[in-house]
């Protein structure tokens, strides 16, 4: 097996805030391989966005700051990269695409500028070279008329159309690796789609990586080679999406899947949303951080931490019962 | 754009006929009569004339309303603002020679307070609580405090007792001799102007670490830009939206403090002018100049609006 393009040991990012320290992600590993889709869902508040700036040491720091663990991508620890480094390293050889696409575009540059500023910083190239491969990015992203677009600026465009000039800027350098942070979510259900299908294209034609951060199962199922199902800071399952799909190996990851419609099953199966709240990652409990929660739980899950182990070929869990939970 | 200017100074007609009114009744209205202080000043042969013929002769005995209207009148078909009622000459002529040095000094303080406060409040941004921001903070509120007429007392008076020099006071006209006028202008416009970069400072630092904090702000870094193209770049120029509309509305302190400055410096503007002329109880000289600086803050006002366009796309003038 070759050694995979991103590898995540044992990450951990804390901030501090007046409720004391948070452990937004708390000893986090997982690989990505070339070319390949991870999905990493989770709900609201489980680390997903902490994870994705660590990678790129985007954290605000004061009040973040990433503890521990090793960032190996291309064999070399982004981590322990000075700052001229993991500059190269941003916007060149991975790309990020935010939540936000109303307020990620600098409102005061036109998108032709945003969209050809990472060729003219890494590649050196001049301003009009630069623009006029920006102009053929927008015709990628299906902006139509592109050159004639690149004067304009981002309040002239919808949502969507910002998330598209966010997918442009993002494959300008041909990155190995696209970190996409919820794409959609703020955008229509009907744009989703075309913008989830138009990146999943994108990065197939360029075979880039990707990790897609999301919080609907059902985009899993339908874009992801594999899946990091995170909560309270930390990966409770990991498995290739189908098998995740298939036989989810722990309650949180179940509890997940019957709050969204699926896609193949049956649309009379009624919907139950996971109850209680996400917890607080200042005051975790000892035990499973899901165990207040869960249906399943028994002593022991309140006392001790489950630890994530390979429940089957490729399948982890961080259930103490989750074979079990298999049959 | 060329129809929205036309608009905005159209717009600007009604403001200047009510600030002309209010200045022209109310200079009138200042304790102390002129003809008062002519008769107790028998030198200008008021002694031959009384009280009636005095008035006659400056015509000052009409009505309030005829004098404005023959003012007004003489002012929109002849662009003649009068004349001086104590030396007889034209105030046109006056203003003429005054106003260029009053800009001068006005545009000079701009300049220093600009390229002090800027600078500063980007630095005091970006290295938050470090102690070059709370040097630059001090320093910033050290100039909200210190009135500006005293610092301008301060040197003109200490450096003559400890070193024996003073700024020089024999003006010289920038036509002449630019050195020496530049020399003369400096020091009046450094104190001016780092007394209207307190704030400039202050709302730039402000500005900048709420734009530092946005989103677009993570995507510049996230593309790979260093610092000095991330702020430069990407947070500046929308930082100083608001810092636009500042200086704009700092334009009249800055004419206020320009005309302390003349006095301190003994620098013949428009400043020197107004206070000889008040203390005269000079009307035309008073209400020419005070509608010369209605004007000049408009068209600061409006060169502020037009300026937004070049930092904010948003902004369309329509
Ligand atoms: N700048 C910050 N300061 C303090 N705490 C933060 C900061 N950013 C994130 N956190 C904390 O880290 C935790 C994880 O946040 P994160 O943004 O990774 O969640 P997420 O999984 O991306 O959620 P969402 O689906 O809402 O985007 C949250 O509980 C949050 O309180
Ligand atoms: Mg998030």
């Amino acid at each position: 097996m070759t050694a995979p393009l991103l590898s995540v040991r044992n990450l951990s990012t804390r901030f501090r805030t007046e409720r004391g320290t948070v452990r937004a992600v708390d000893g986090v590993s997982f690989d990505v391989a070339a070319g390949e889709t991870l999905a990493i869902v989770g709900e609201s508040g489980s680390g997903k966005s902490v994870t994705a700036l660590s990678i790129l040491r985007l954290i605000p720091d004061p009040p973040g700051k990433i503890e521990e663990g090793e960032i190996l991508f291309e064999g070399r620890d982004l981590l322990k990269l000075d700052d001229a480094g993991i500059r190269a390293i941003r916007g060149d050889r991975i790309a990020m695409i935010f939540q936000e696409p109303m307020s990620s575009l600098n409102p005061a540059l036109t998108v032709g500028m945003q969209v050809g500023e990472p060729i003219n910083l890494h590649r050196k190239t001049v301003w009009a070279k630069a623009l006029d491969k920006a102009a053929e990015l927008l015709g990628k992203v299906r902006i139509p008329d592109g050159r004639s677009r690149l004067s304009s600026y981002p309040h002239q465009y919808s949502g969507g159309m910002r998330q598209r000039v966010m997918i442009a800027m993002a494959l300008a350098c041909q990155p190995q690796l696209i970190i996409a942070d919820e794409p959609t979510t703020a955008l229509d259900v009907t744009v989703q789609a075309q913008i989830l299908a138009l990146l999943k294209e994108l990065t197939r034609e360029a075979n880039s990586a990707m990790i897609l951060i999301t919080h609907d199962l059902g985009v899993v199922a339908r874009y992801a080679d594999r899946v990091v199902v995170m909560y309270g800071g930390r990966i409770v399952e990991t498995a290739p999406a189908r098998q995740l799909y298939k036989t989810p190996r722990h309650p949180y990851t179940r509890g997940l899947m019957a709050s969204v419609p699926r896609l193949d099953g049956d649309t009379d199966r009624p919907l139950v949303p996971i109850e209680g709240q996400p917890p607080d990652l200042a005051t975790l409990p000892p035990g499973c951080a899901f165990a207040p929660r869960c249906k399943e739980a028994a002593d022991r899950c309140r006392s001790e931490r489950p630890p994530l182990v390979e429940s089957a070929p490729n399948h982890f869990s961080a259930c103490f019962f989750h074979d079990r939970l298999a049959s | 754009m060329q129809a929205y200017i036309v608009r905005r100074v159209l717009a600007l007609i009604p403001t200047l006929f009510f600030a002309s009114l209010i200045v022209f009744v109310t200079v009138r209205m200042i304790p102390g009569d002129v003809i008062d202080l002519m008769l107790s000043q028998n030198d200008i042969g008021a002694s031959k004339m009384g009280r009636e013929q005095l008035e006659k002769a400056l015509g000052l005995d009409q009505p309030m309303w005829i004098q404005y209207g023959r003012w007004m009148g003489a002012i929109l078909f002849h662009g003649d603002f009068g004349r001086s009622l104590w030396q007889n000459t034209p105030v046109n002529e006056q203003l003429l020679q005054r106003l260029p040095v009053t800009f001068e000094l006005g545009l000079m303080a701009l300049i220093v307070g600009l390229s002090v406060a800027i600078p500063i409040g980007v630095y005091s941004a970006i290295r938050q609580d470090t102690p070059g921001d709370y040097v630059a903070r001090s320093f910033s509120i050290l100039m909200l405090a210190v009135p500006s007429f005293w610092l301008g007392t301060m040197v003109m008076v200490f450096p003559s007792l400890w070193w024996g020099w003073s700024p020089p006071i024999q003006f010289v006209p920038f036509s002449r001799d630019p050195w020496g006028n530049l020399s003369q202008m400096i020091i009046p416009s450094i104190i001016l102007g780092c007394a209207l970069s307190a704030i400039t400072m202050r709302l730039t630092r402000t500005m900048m670490l709420e734009v530092l904090r946005q989103d677009y702000i993570r995507t510049a870094w996230a593309k790979g830009l260093g610092e000095k193209l991330v702020v430069a770049r990407h947070a500046l120029r929308n930082a100083l939206i608001p810092v636009v509309t500042l200086i704009g509305l700092q334009a009249p302190l800055l004419i206020g403090g320009a005309v302390i400055m003349e006095q301190i410096f003994v620098i013949p503007g428009m400043g020197l002018l107004l206070l000889d002329a008040v203390s005269q109880r000079d009307y035309p000289v008073i209400t020419g100049v005070f509608l010369i600086v209605g004007v000049a803050v408009m068209c600061i006002n409006l060169i502020v609006d037009l300026s937004y366009g070049l930092l904010d796309p948003k902004v369309r003038y329509r």
